[in-house]
Parts: C-alpha cells; structure tokens; sequence
C-alpha cells in the first residue's frame, strides 16, 4: 500500500499538463478505474500533506502506472520538476472506483483533468467489448488531453471547447442537452464540480439516475480516517457526511448533496 | 542489548511510549491492513460524543505551511456505536485503548467516561477544547472552573483507569488551568491540541474552511508544544504525553528531553501511516546508538540545570 517508487518517463502533454509514469508493479496488478494514489511531492516538511492523483492508466505486463495531472500550486509544480530515475512515495490505489460491467453501452462524460481516471475507466470497459461514447469538454482545443488515445481505441468521441476551438462551443453538458443524452446502460462523468453540478441537474431532468461520478475533495489522510474529506450525500437516515476518499471517490449522482 | 521503552503513565503501563493522537488515526481498524495496531504504545481514539455528530461543512482541511488547518467539527458515530463495535476489536487485536471523551455539557463528558469504562478502555483521555453550549461557545478548557468541573466529572465516572486531561494553549493560562485539572483529579496531561487558525481563499476572497476557522497542527506547531511540555513537566509531578508536530525519532526525543512520559503521533499519519511503528523502532536504534539503556532515563533530560 505504501511504495517507494521509480519516475520511468514523466511528459508534459499540454502546457502545464504532465502526465507522470512510475514503476509500481503492485499498484498495476490491483488498481481498479477511479481508484487514486497519494503522493508525496516534496522530501521536506512543506509542502507537508500527500497529493490524490487519480490512476489514469496501467500496463499489468511492464508494472506500469500513469497519473495525468496540472500544475495548480506548490506540490503539483515540485511535481513536475521531479526526475526520472528519482524516488516518489506513494501510497495506494485506495477508494472505490467505477462498476466496470461488460456487454453494454456507455457514456463517459468528461470536463477538463476529469479524463484523467475515466481514461483508465475506458480502456477497461473497451477491453470487455462494451460499446463507449464519450462526450469531452475542455477550456480550449490544446486542452484537451490524450486524444490520439482515445481515437486509437475507437470510442464514438464528441468534444466541446469553451472558445469553440475543437467541436461544439460551450461546455460538454451543453452539447449533451444540444445533442441528446444517447442511450447508456450506465453513465460516468468526471471534472469540476460545477460541470458535475449541471450534468446532475441535466441527468434528474431526463430521468437517467443511473450515473456514478467521481468527486474530489480537500484530504490530509486519503485512508478514512481523519473525516477531512467530507461531501453531504442522501442517505436512507436523511444527509450524512461521506468521506471522498474511502467511501468514494466515485458516488451515484443522485446521492449527492449539490451545494 | 534492546534499550528497554516501557514506561508507566500514571498506572497505565505500555510496551513502548509512542502513540496515536486523537482524530488522526480514526479508531485504529481504519489502518489495521496497513499498521501493525499491536506494536503501537496505545491507540488514543478520535473524540467521542455521547450521541453521533456530523461534523462541519467541507471545505474541512487545507495545508498551510509545514502544517495544516482541520475543522471536522467532532464527527462521530457517538459513544454506543464506538463502545459496541470499535473497543472490542481493538482489544481483541491486542491493542492499549484510550478513549477520548468530549461533549457539550459536563454531563455529557462523565456519561461518555463511563460508558468507555464500563468497555474496558484502558484509559480516558479527556478533550477539553469542546464548546461549552451553556456558556455561549467557550471551549471547557479555557476557564479553570469548566476545566476543573469535567476533569471531576471524568474522574469519578473512569473508576480506577488514568484520566489524561487535553489541553491547549490558547483560552487561558496553561499553567493554572493544568494546575485546576490537576486538583481535579487527572492523572496527567495530553499537551498539546491544535492551534487556532484561518486560511484565506484570495481568489474567492473568503475562508478556505467551511466552518471559517480551524485547528493548527504539524511541524509548524512543534516548538509551541515543545514549550507547553517543558512549562507543564515543570510545575507538575504528573506524566505528560507530548505531541505536536511529531514527524521523525528525533522530533520524538526532543519531547522526552523536556518531559514528556510518551508522545503522539498526529498529523505525521497522515504523511506516513507507519510512522507510529517506524519511531518505535527508531528510538529502539537511537537509544542503543547513544547507549541509553532506558527510555525513563531522557525524559525530562533536558531540564538538568535549568
Ligand atoms: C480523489 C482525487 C483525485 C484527483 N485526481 C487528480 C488528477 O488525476 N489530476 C490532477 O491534476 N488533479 C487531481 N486531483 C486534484 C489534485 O489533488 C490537486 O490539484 C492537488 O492536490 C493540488 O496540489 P498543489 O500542492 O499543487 O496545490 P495547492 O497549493 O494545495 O492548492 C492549489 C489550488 O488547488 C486547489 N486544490 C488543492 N487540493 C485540491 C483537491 N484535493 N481537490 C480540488 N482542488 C484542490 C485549491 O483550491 C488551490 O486553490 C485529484 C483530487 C482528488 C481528491
Ligand atoms: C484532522 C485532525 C483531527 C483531530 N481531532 C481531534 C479530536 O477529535 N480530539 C482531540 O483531542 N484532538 C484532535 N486533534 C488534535 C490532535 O490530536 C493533536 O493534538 C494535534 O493535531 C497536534 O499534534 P500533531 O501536530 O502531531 O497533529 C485533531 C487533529 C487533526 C489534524
Ligand atoms: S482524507 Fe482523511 S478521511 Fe478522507
């Protein structure tokens, strides 16, 4: 659960965009889609707090694991500066990630880093032969991420961009509502809260409750333990408290409290 | 030869000194797949009220430097739950169990105590930085009457088990209100709780946690705590379990040289679930490095003289 690993390769796929790959044999045999890692960023005390990156791929056969990631603040920019061939501590993959079911349809609906663990997600469902729409938004064209990628693996791929720079312009719950929610045995979205906010707000409309989006929240521990993590869902008592990390990350939509 | 680590807290005897801080290890099973919970001293749980609590909204915890803010605000299953599904699992591991009790009234303290001791805790902690609802808010531990009242109240319901009053620094003046604990009954002090604190969010131009403020721990408190230790072992002839900051061996050896019986590990698990385990075994390699042969004999080291 607690590893000292390798930097193998680390890459930056788009400005301020890297997308890190470590030698975690472990991690690679056992990670589920929507799973995360802890990740220490710096050998002193400040930044002091583990970072959660979601598992954005794995490749069993080489012990392989990939995280794909911006720079948003200190530990993420001391991230970036890692080098290869350096030690990084991680600790994982912890949480529940996706239902992962075979001989169906889906969409996976993505708003900007929110790719990064339905990637894993994809190749997973793609893998048991289930047919994968997905839907992406992003800021602009050059931020929207693993694209080849995703065309390699022959998804039915529509994207949004907020300046109209690649497919529909406006954000990716817009296209939905412009297109049409296609039909999907289950539906999986990722990305800021305000497009899961309005995706949820879209699903209830249309009567399709069977969604599972993953949620990020602020974490010290990632283990369950501290109560740091907390998101207000509906439970059969009335709203509880949740903890993102052990109890999610990935929540039904319709149990989420959106504030 | 192994450099011998048992100590006595005021009765309560451990293998070793070293143990978890309240709130930061949840009730111990939360790592029992990752810690080995039997070589830790004794897990003190997170607080415990006598009905369940929610806690406060998120945003719940932001790092700040070398530490970090929390304002989980007691969540917890309440003291049934904890007492009928956590304490006999623990004991069944092998684990020293401290409880920690808080709650709105001094009622509410004592009732908790007595619960936790009708379970078979192997001692009380008592969490004196909880609002007093009868006095508007004020935390039990900032006036030496309240202080006194719920240590009296803790005190008569734990029967025969140590007491160790929590207290923090900020409120009023540590040394009276030890003293007050004191006279009260406790059989020592847990020193020290987190700091009071305020992040701010520039580009919302609001408060980063959900409930505004929030608890300063980490490194960044570690010489406050440090003081407290020293102020409190001096003054007092009880044991003291220092904590604060505690990331490495040599953190933890600081707080025995000025006085600390045993030292928890707080925030530390969450950079490093094993720590606990790790300075045990640390200290097993300083003291043999230094050839000290007895833990018993640093604690308090650091006052010869002064
Ligand atoms: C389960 C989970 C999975 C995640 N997966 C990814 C991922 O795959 N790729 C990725 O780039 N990021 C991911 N994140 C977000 C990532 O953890 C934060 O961007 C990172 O912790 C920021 O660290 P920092 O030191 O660079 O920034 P800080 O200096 O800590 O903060 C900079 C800014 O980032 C925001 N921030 C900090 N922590 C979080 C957080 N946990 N969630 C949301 N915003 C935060 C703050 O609002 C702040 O304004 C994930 C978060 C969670 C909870
Ligand atoms: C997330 C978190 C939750 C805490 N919860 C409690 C609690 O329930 N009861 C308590 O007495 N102290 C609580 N504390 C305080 C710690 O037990 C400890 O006194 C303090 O954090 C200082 O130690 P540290 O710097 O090693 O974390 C909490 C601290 C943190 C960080
Ligand atoms: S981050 Fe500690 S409980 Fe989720």
């Amino acid at each position: 659960m607690i590893y000292e690993v390798e930097i193998v390769t680390q890459r930056k796929v788009a400005t301020g965009c890297y997308r890190l790959e470590m030698y975690a044999p472990e991690v690679a045999q056992t990670a589920q889609p929507g799973q995360f890692l802890m990740l220490k960023t710096s050998i002193t005390l400040d930044p002091l707090l583990r970072r959660p990156f979601s598992i954005n791929t794995v490749d069993r056969d080489r012990g392989l694991v990939k995280i794909l990631y911006r720079v948003v603040g200190r530990g993420t920019a001391l991230l970036a500066g890692r080098k290869l061939g350096r030690r990084l501590s991680i600790f994982g993959p912890l949480g529940r990630g996706f239902t992962v079911p075979a001989n169906g349809r889906f969409l996976v609906v993505a708003g900007g880093l929110g790719i990064a663990p339905l990637y894993f997600l994809i190749q997973r469902l793609k893998a048991l032969g289930n047919e994968v729409v997905v839907f992406y938004g992003a800021q602009n064209r050059f931020k929207l991420l693993l694209l080849e990628e995703l065309a390699a693996m022959r998804v039915e791929l529509f994207t949004a961009t907020d300046n109209g720079s690649s497919g529909h312009k406006g954000t990716v719950v817009d296209l939905l509502r412009t297109k049409g929610i296609p039909p999907a045995d289950l539906i999986y979205a990722a990305g800021p809260p305000p497009m899961l906010k309005a995706l949820a707000a879209l699903l209830r409309e249309a009567e399709m409750p069977r969604a599972e989006f993953s949620l990020e929240e602020r974490m010290a521990c990632g283990a369950g333990a501290c109560r740091g993590c907390a998101v207000k869902v509906i439970a059969e008592e009335g709203p509880v408290y949740k903890r993102v990390c052990a109890d999610g990350p990935v929540f039904l939509a319709g149990e989420v409290v959106w504030e | 030869m192994k450099p011998d680590l048992e100590v006595n807290l005021a009765g309560l005897r451990l293998k070793n000194p070293v143990l978890t801080a309240s709130g930061t290890f949840g009730f111990g099973l939360e790592y029992a797949r990752l810690v080995d919970l039997g070589a830790i001293g004794a897990v003190v749980l997170k607080s415990v009220t006598l009905h369940s609590r929610q806690g406060n909204p998120p945003p719940r915890v932001t790092e700040t430097p070398a530490g970090m803010l929390n304002s989980i605000g007691l969540e917890n299953p309440g003291a049934p739950a904890v007492v009928s599904k956590v304490v006999p699992e623990l004991k069944r591991l092998g684990v020293k169990v401290i409880a920690s009790v808080a709650g709105e009234t001094v009622e509410e303290y004592g009732e908790v105590a007595r619960r936790f001791a009708a379970a078979g805790v192997d001692a009380i902690e008592v969490n004196l930085s909880c609002p007093n609802v009868a006095r508007g808010g004020l935390t039990f531990g900032c006036t030496r009457g309240m202080a006194a009242a719920v240590t009296a109240a803790v005190r008569q319901a734990a029967g025969d088990l140590p007491v160790f009053a929590k207290l923090g620094v900020t409120g009023g003046n540590l040394l009276e209100i030890a003293g007050a604990v004191a006279e009260a009954g406790a059989s020592g002090f847990s020193l020290i709780n987190t700091l009071p604190g305020l992040a701010v969010d520039l580009r919302q131009r609001r408060p980063v946690l959900g409930n505004v403020t929030g608890g300063l721990s980490g490194p960044a408190i570690k010489p406050v705590a440090l003081w407290a230790v020293w102020q409190v072992y001096k003054a007092f002839k009880l044991p003291v379990i220092g904590m604060g900051g505690i990331m490495s061996t040599s953190d933890a050896l600081e707080f025995f040289l000025c006085g600390a019986t045993a030292v928890a590990v707080g925030t530390g698990n969450f950079v490093n679930p094993r720590l606990t385990t790790e300075i045990v075994a640390g200290l097993e390699k300083a003291l043999a490095a230094e050839h000290v042969s007895d833990i018993k004999e640093l604690i308090g080291a650091a006052h010869n003289g002064k």
